[in-house]
């Protein structure tokens, strides 16, 4: 197709409106980032990008944090709780996956169906009883119940993720490796788990940033501020801080995002393949 | 064999007189051995709360004393004589109904203007995108209470304009009028992750459809209508399902924008979540928060019926 005079307006158009959405999209965050480098009393007098005179006291103050716990312990707590939910998805997600996509058995179109409504189910449903049986458990106010699940593969889209990929490998390396030998167990790690490694990366990441962004779970199961994940100690730390300290509180946010962010700019390839692969083939 | 079944050796010699039990084993030992950790998973964290929970909806649970069977109180009680949940329902489709729609299109909008090449794509695409990745964030949440502030940067760019006087400025999350409008800005803002599923689907279409288009004169009106359309419906579909079931269930930014007290000004935004949280974790009433769970699964599982069942009149399958 040649570009015609009315093509090129049309794409002129096109790109004006492209930087005008994304300067609306993106406007918020500069602005929170630029609110945690001014004074207190600057930050809602001009909506200037460019903090004059610039400070980082916020960043200061705000990490000493709230209820005695400073923004270090709640890092910590977070990564911990990340650590074993990345393990344990990686693992159970990838163990299921490879059942489903590579092997044939009973009730396997049922077991999978089961496993589609499971990823459309409400939370809510399980959530009471989930809670009552961690309380009889004494897990109340420790981790388990937000890291144990995982090992368990109860979350249904890093499962369909790693189907949708396993699927795609072709089907004659598994006879290749048959004839050479190989049992199930075999094939799966040292044929098909090092294969569907980018999947995998999805799942880390996904894990890690549901995970960091939870709340919901991290409410009802931590109470004890020493244990405070970051969701917690920003919640905390918002009703604590008191009606002049907005710096603080953008300060604490955005660093709280700095994670995400770094895995968004390192990462941006697994994201979007993730997202792709299991929206697209679905 | 069969083309599917994995053989254990390279020669297939299963001998006749085999049971069919052990047949049965053999065939699935491997598969059930790789399914066990999900197997489990599924039967104590899934399969047996849901039950359970559908018990306890019809009980006074309250976690400390033994619970009492209440038959179908809690339910004509929500239905008839709790005021707070008629608020609850209404805000919640109010988010859902708007929502949804206004983040899916813009996120076609978006995704059709980019698809037709554009210098710096991935730019657009990765500034699209980060919102999705963060949305769910208490710091999103909190900064969101700040932007719609009386002092926040909406109202400075309002005045700007000159439509507000900052001295005397209403806070758009205090005010019960316009404090769901909020968090229905906030959905949308989140087009991203949905868009980039629609850009996936739109380099899907064979460009051979465009092109014998072309030859008989389709005008590009008449391209997106009867190509680029029908073949995106499919995705179109995926993405209403998802997003209305996950919008069903939104908590933080209502916690957060709410200030984790209530319901904000005047419950304008108890999300349904929200209102279930204080229940069973406020008040304890575990029953009660357990029937407004099954009730919400009713909810959002005809929301899906309806969509699967309509989608034989619009969503476009290939043969």
């Amino acid at each position: 197709m040649q570009y015609s005079g009315k093509n090129r307006t049309g794409r002129t158009i096109r790109l004006i409106i492209m930087i005008v959405v994304s300067v609306i999209t993106i406007y918020p965050l500069l602005w929170m980032l630029a609110s945690s480098f001014k004074f207190e009393t600057d930050i809602f007098k001009n909506m200037n990008l460019m903090p004059n005179p610039a400070t980082l006291e916020n960043y200061i103050k705000g990490w000493r944090g709230a209820s005695g716990q400073n923004f270090g312990v709640y890092f910590k707590n977070s990564f911990i709780i990340i650590f074993f939910v990345v393990l344990g998805n990686m693992t159970s997600s990838s163990l299921t996956a490879f059942a489903f996509a590579r092997m044939d058995f009973t009730f396997k179109k049922i077991l999978f169906a089961v496993m589609l409504v499971t990823m459309m189910l409400p939370f809510h449903v399980t959530l009471i009883p989930r809670y009552i049986m961690f309380n009889n458990m004494g897990w109340i106010d420790t981790y388990y119940p937000l890291t144990v699940p995982a090992f368990f593969a109860t979350h249904g889209f890093f499962i369909f993720l790693n189907v949708q990929f396993m699927r795609g490998i072709p089907k004659e390396l598994d006879y290749a490796a048959t004839v050479d030998g190989c049992g199930p167990i075999m094939l799966y790690s040292t044929v098909i788990l090092p294969l569907s490694l980018p999947a995998l990366a999805s799942t880390a990441i996904f894990s890690f940033i549901w995970t960091w962004n939870d709340f919901f779970s991290q409410l009802i199961y931590i109470s004890d501020p020493l244990k405070y994940t970051i969701s917690l100690g920003l919640r905390s730390f918002m009703d604590a801080t008191t009606r002049s300290a907005y710096g603080q509180i953008f300060a604490m946010s955005l660093l709280s995002l700095v994670p995400i962010l770094i895995f968004f700019i390192t990462c941006q390839r697994y994201l979007i393949e993730g997202i792709v692969t299991t929206g697209i083939k679905g | 064999m069969d083309g599917k079944t994995i053989p254990q050796t390279p020669i297939n010699i299963t001998p006749r007189h085999k049971s069919k039990m052990r047949q049965l084993w053999e065939k699935n030992r491997y598969a059930y051995l790789f399914l066990l950790p999900w197997l489990i998973g599924l039967c104590v964290f899934t399969v047996y709360p849901v039950f359970s929970s559908l018990q306890l909806s019809f009980t006074n649970h309250d976690l400390f004393r033994p619970p009492a069977w209440v038959g179908l109180s809690n339910y004509v009680d929500m239905f008839t004589d709790n005021k707070r949940f008629a608020k609850a329902l209404s805000v919640t489709f109010r988010y859902v109904l708007m929502g949804v729609p206004l983040q899916l299109s813009t996120a076609l909008v978006l995704a059709l203007m980019l698809n037709r090449g554009l210098p710096g794509l991935p730019v657009f695409r990765a500034a699209f995108y980060i919102p999705s990745l963060l949305g769910g964030s208490v710091a999103i949440s909190v900064l969101w209470r700040q932007l719609f502030g009386s002092q926040g940067l909406f109202n400075q760019v309002l005045s700007l304009m000159g439509a507000v006087d900052l001295k005397n400025a209403i806070s758009w999350v205090s005010n019960p009028s316009y404090s769901l409008y909020t968090l229905i800005i906030l959905i949308m803002w989140q087009f991203g992750s949905p868009m980039i599923i629609f850009i996936a689907g739109l380099k899907q279409i064979p460009y051979e459809l465009y092109e014998s288009a072309q030859i008989d004169g389709a005008t590009k009106r008449a391209q997106f209508v009867h190509i680029t359309f029908p073949m995106l419906t499919p995705i179109l579909f995926f993405n209403l399902v998802m997003q209305i079931v996950s919008a069903f269930q939104a908590f933080t930014p209502a916690f957060i924008v709410g200030g984790g007290r209530g319901g904000g000004p005047l419950d304008s935004i108890l999300f349904y979540s929200l209102y279930l949280y204080f229940l069973a974790f406020s008040e304890f009433r575990m029953g009660y928060a357990s029937a407004m769970a099954w009730v919400l699964l009713t909810i959002i599982g005809i929301f899906t019926a309806i969509l699967f069942l309509s989608s034989r009149k619009w969503v476009h399958y290939e043969s």
